[in-house]
């Protein structure tokens, strides 16, 4: 089963979210860090890395002496990442796609592969948890390859728990496409709702069952629960704005091991989100998402 | 020669166009009958990315020579650069001032972007 935690507004809670519901559970589980551009969630969980490897993506690069400045590769580029200019035809990779377009109609076969990184995966374990998480390459501009990589790591037989960014773009998408429930993690303040929307409107679009966390539940107002109610949204769990849960996560400890009451929290909104999710076969989304 | 320049408008007396790859249009100008080509650049405002590369294609298969401009970020150099067209930043007044101030000499050559790009 995989579960996507996600918010739409930064800063919410869904690492903390995330982290703990992946600690408190003690069977097979793993925590895929999605959000590639800042992952955080090792902060907490500390696993002991023990694979690092480095991710590219396919991009064009040009034979000149097989080309005959035809254009027809940058006739199907629809992302301008490939020109053909004066006697020569250049390749910009940074805004390639890899869709593999222009290798496919170049009639000259004068274009093959070559390579740009997209960031490193690491994975580790702490306890038995598995963990994984993508870093982006400084200076990449495109994650939502590099996070299809991490959910690669997704086993069919384990709860699986991705951490995923914030935001409603592609790389959100890309981070809770295929899962079988998205927990959105919000705050009752206007910003967190303006957010919520954008981001319930994303899961709807994608069809995926989805419920509440409202973190800091007793600041700001109602809105955001009567929101809820009028889009028939469950709130699962809440989180009382205290002092104790930010300095355990000011110094990177787990709110399950400072304040141990929240372990029983933490599995009573897993097996709500168990029974909120309709039965499925066996297939593994992720494979089919590959 | 041919010198394309960015404009706002469809005539010599259009003020030029500070953007280049999201300019209105490229005027292709012949520096010695002013004779001009008006290239509408209204695909390439909206582009979702790569409006500067398509755009030095562009100017590029018009047979220009130079640009002259406002201001070109890396990939549109990079692009002019290879299309062998030598580039002209921080260009103001009219297509026609523009021109005129090529001709005499009085505009200088850029090395490089004069602009980061933007993703």
């Amino acid at each position: 089963m995989i579960i996507s935690v996600a918010s739409g507004k930064g800063g919410t809670g869904k690492t903390t979210v995330a982290t703990n519901l992946a600690i408190s559970y003690e069977g097979d589980v793993q925590l895929l860090d999605c959000d590639v551009e800042e992952p955080n969630a090792h902060l907490f969980i500390r696993p002991d890395i023990t694979e690092v490897k480095t991710i590219t993506t396919p991009v064009p690069e040009v034979d000149m002496g097989k080309c005959t400045l035809c254009g027809k590769c940058a006739e199907i580029c629809l992302f301008k990442a490939i020109v053909v200019i004066g006697k020569t035809v250049l390749p910009f990779p940074e805004m390639c796609h890899s869709c593999g377009g222009c290798m496919a109609v170049c009639p000259e076969k004068a274009i093959t592969e070559t390579r740009r990184e997209l960031g490193v995966i690491e994975r580790g374990v702490r306890n038995g948890l598995e963990f994984v998480h993508g870093k982006l390459r400084v200076g990449e501009a495109m994650s939502p390859p590099l996070i299809r990589k991490v959910r690669e790591y997704s086993r069919p037989d384990a709860l699986t728990i991705i951490d995923a960014p914030p935001g409603t773009s592609c790389p959100v998408i890309a981070s809770m496409k295929g899962a079988d429930f998205v927990l959105l993690v919000t705050e009752p303040t206007p910003f967190g709702l303006n957010d919520l929307k954008l981001a319930v409107g994303a899961v709807k679009i994608l069809g995926i069952p989805c419920g509440l966390v409202i973190n800091r539940a007793d600041i700001g107002d109602d809105r955001v629960r009567e929101y809820a109610k009028e889009e028939g949204l469950n709130i699962l769990m809440e989180i009382g704005f205290d002092r104790r849960i930010a300095e355990a996560y000011s110094k990177g400890d787990m709110l399950v091991k400072v304040m141990p009451e929240w372990k029983s929290r933490f599995l009573s909104l897993l097996r709500q989100i168990k029974e909120l999710t309709p039965r499925k076969n066996s297939e593994n989304p992720d494979e089919k998402y590959k | 020669m041919k010198v394309a320049v960015t404009s706002s408008g469809k005539n010599l007396d259009s003020a030029v166009d500070p953007r280049f790859g999201r300019a209105a249009y490229f005027l292709i100008v012949d520096t010695d009958s002013l004779e001009f080509e008006v290239v509408d650049n209204s695909d390439n405002i909206n582009a979702f990315r790569g409006a500067g590369i398509q755009a030095a294609a562009t100017i590029g298969n018009k047979g220009a020579e130079v640009l002259l401009t406002g201001f070109c970020g890396p990939n549109a150099f990079k692009t002019l650069a290879a299309a062998n067209i030598k580039v002209a930043n921080e260009i103001s007044g009219t297509v026609r001032e523009a021109v005129a101030a090529f001709k005499e000499g009085k505009v200088s050559f850029s090395n490089s972007p004069n602009v980061d790009g933007h993703w």
